[in-house]
């Protein structure tokens, strides 16, 4: 490639030159890149993507349900009945919660996995291809598999000797449920954090340890704040892949105990499936709008990311 | 510390991959009876073909095979087919109003879909329940992250190479397709490995889709765990997930290199 290259860049002061001439560049893209290639791409976005999202802002304030074939503008209606009765604020938080946790089990042992598989042995090979299973899975497997294993007489409590509901606890078992999903992702952010670590030169540590710093000093001062990029990948996309999880927890707990684990969207599937098509609506778009607000500092990192390629 | 170091590994992966894989595996060949409860014991007589087999006709395994190929083979193809048009524009004109598209174009990687309008729109256009509404649902959702990732990488490919055939009178459909997609091969691999990991496990917009009116994998894996969580049939919801993940353990054992490289080369440069 670098030879055709080369041998382009030769040929190329015979022609026009197309750099000082930016009209006329502009005129040379059009042809040789025409604005056409464009549309089939944002046409399916448009109809399938964009246009449902605006109708998210519209139907939010009807009465759509499955009961009755007429919609009418109700206002502000669905969504002060869902603050009135706690819910709104209850779906949101448990969101929060359980997108903060998956996102800190992931990456401390997505971490933690690299950290230890660092170097190329066969075993560590082998050892990243067995992480990698769960993350290949169907997430409702996932689920069906955990909920065998932390049945209160399942093989877990029996391996420990204890009798505790995993499952079946208010408080804590919004906590266990973030540790599965971090469970199934964790391969994906080992991945990643040992990309990261590839890029880093050896000399770069070895220089410290010349230094004098210790193994552990060295790792930290140097290796760690070399790894920011892969920290910003990993924390974005399990943040947000969180904020849209489903599967696992409609596997695992359904949303239970006493919806303590039910997030929007479990909120929104069961709501749908009862037939209250408007209310669905309404907390599809507060997650729509919980996102947005927390995406601004995510899509700048992404750009930022894209501009460093 | 490192001589520690392989047996750490090998117990870790024993007990954190190992076990819940055992559990599958050996709830699988078990009776009902004997899977009321699942363990990590041994069954005391292997039956895992017949639950196969029970499973492969109760969870309608081929229709369920068959719809799941049927959405994700063209979901894959429109999007690296239209996504890697679109991007390769973007990334070569940079205009203003590009600059927007652009923008546009990427948000679906982190806005949320609107999955209960959707149904009503695929209503409207007479696509409900449908494999073609399905598809294109599951395209829109995507072609964010085809077109973030393909932009990015056009840009790291000189231009010389395109200049060189629109010289010797190339049109752009012919300097698309017989230049620039040969040399997205590496990007669209990655976006290839993680379009399918998303659709051919996807449940939650299935549900909302087509979900009663066509069979997929996971659709019908929530529908016998669905009716074996009530009756207790651990050992047919462990049948089908070991059919439903063969085929993955085969990808994953023949092209793990590929996977991997795959995984990684979109995200950390």
């Amino acid at each position: 490639m670098s030879v055709t290259s080369s041998a382009v860049r030769e040929r190329s002061p015979a022609r026009p030159l197309p750099v000082p001439e930016p009209p006329r560049r502009n005129h040379i893209r059009r042809q040789t890149h025409p604005m056409w290639f464009l549309a089939p791409a944002f046409a399916i976005l448009l109809v399938f993507f964009f246009l449902p999202t605006v109708f998210n802002f519209v139907y939010a304030f009807t009465d759509w349900s499955g009961f009755k074939s007429a919609i009418n503008p109700v206002g502000f209606d669905n969504f002060a009945q869902l603050a009135s009765d706690g819910t709104l604020l209850r779906a949101v938080r448990i969101t929060l919660v359980y997108a903060v946790l998956v996102a800190l089990f992931q990456n401390l042992f997505g971490f933690g996995l690299a950290v230890l598989l660092e170097r190329d042995t066969t075993l560590n090979r082998v050892a990243r291809i067995f992480f990698l299973v769960p993350v290949l899975m169907s997430a409702l497997a996932v689920g069906y598999i955990f909920q065998a294993l932390l049945k209160p007489q399942g093989s877990l409590n029996h391996l420990l000797g204890i009798d505790y509901a995993w499952l079946g606890d208010t408080t804590w078992t919004i906590v266990v449920v973030a540790v599965i999903h971090a469970w199934k992702w964790m391969g994906l952010s080992m991945l990643i954090y040992l990309a990261g670590l590839k890029t880093i030169p050896e000399d770069l540590v070895e220089a410290a340890r010349i230094d004098g710093a210790s193994r552990m000093k060295a790792f930290w001062s140097i290796k760690f704040p070399l790894l920011a990029p892969a920290v910003t990948f990993n924390v974005a996309t399990a943040l947000l892949g969180s904020m849209n999880g489903f599967d696992i927890v409609q596997a695992t707990t359904g949303g239970g105990p006493a919806r303590t684990t039910e997030i929007l969207n479990i909120f929104i599937y069961r709501t749908f499936g009862q037939g209250l098509f408007a209310q669905a609506t309404a907390m599809s778009l507060v997650l729509f709008l919980l996102v947005a607000l927390l995406a601004f500092p995510v899509i700048r990192t992404l750009r930022g990311r894209e501009a460093a390629l | 510390m490192r001589k520690a170091q392989p047996f750490a590994v090998t117990a870790l992966v024993l007990v954190v991959i190992g076990i819940p894989l055992w559990l599958v595996v050996v709830t699988a060949g078990k009776s009902q009876g004997e899977a009321l409860n699942p363990d990590l014991s041994l069954p005391q007589h292997w039956q895992l073909l017949e639950n196969l087999r029970q499973v492969w006709t109760e969870g309608e395994v081929p229709a369920a095979f068959f719809g799941s190929l049927l959405v994700v083979v063209p979901t894959v193809a429109l999007l690296l087919t239209f996504g890697s048009m679109a991007a390769w524009v973007l990334a070569r004109r940079a205009t203003r109003l590009n600059a927007v598209l652009y923008a546009l174009g990427i948000s679906g990687i982190v806005l949320p879909p609107a999955v209960v309008t959707v149904v009503l729109l695929l209503r409207q256009l007479g696509l409900a329940g449908s494999a073609i509404g399905m598809i294109g649902v599951y395209t829109g959702i995507y072609l964010s992250t085809v077109i973030f990732f393909v932009t990015g990488f056009v840009r790291t490919i000189p231009p010389a190479l395109e200049e060189a055939a629109q010289i010797d009178g190339a049109g752009p459909v012919m300097v698309f397709w017989r230049i620039v997609l040969p040399l997205l091969r590496p990007v669209l691999a990655t976006a290839t490995i993680l379009i399918c990991l998303y659709v051919w496990n996807d449940v939650f917009y299935a549900f909302f889709v087509v979900g009663g009116r066509l069979d997929t994998l996971p659709l019908n894996l929530f529908r016998v765990a669905s009716a074996g969580l009530y009756l207790n049939n651990w050992h047919l919801i462990f049948a089908y997930v070991v059919l439903m993940s063969l085929p993955l353990v085969v990808v994953l054992a023949v092209a793990q290199r590929k996977i991997i490289s795959g995984i990684t080369g979109g995200a950390v440069k």
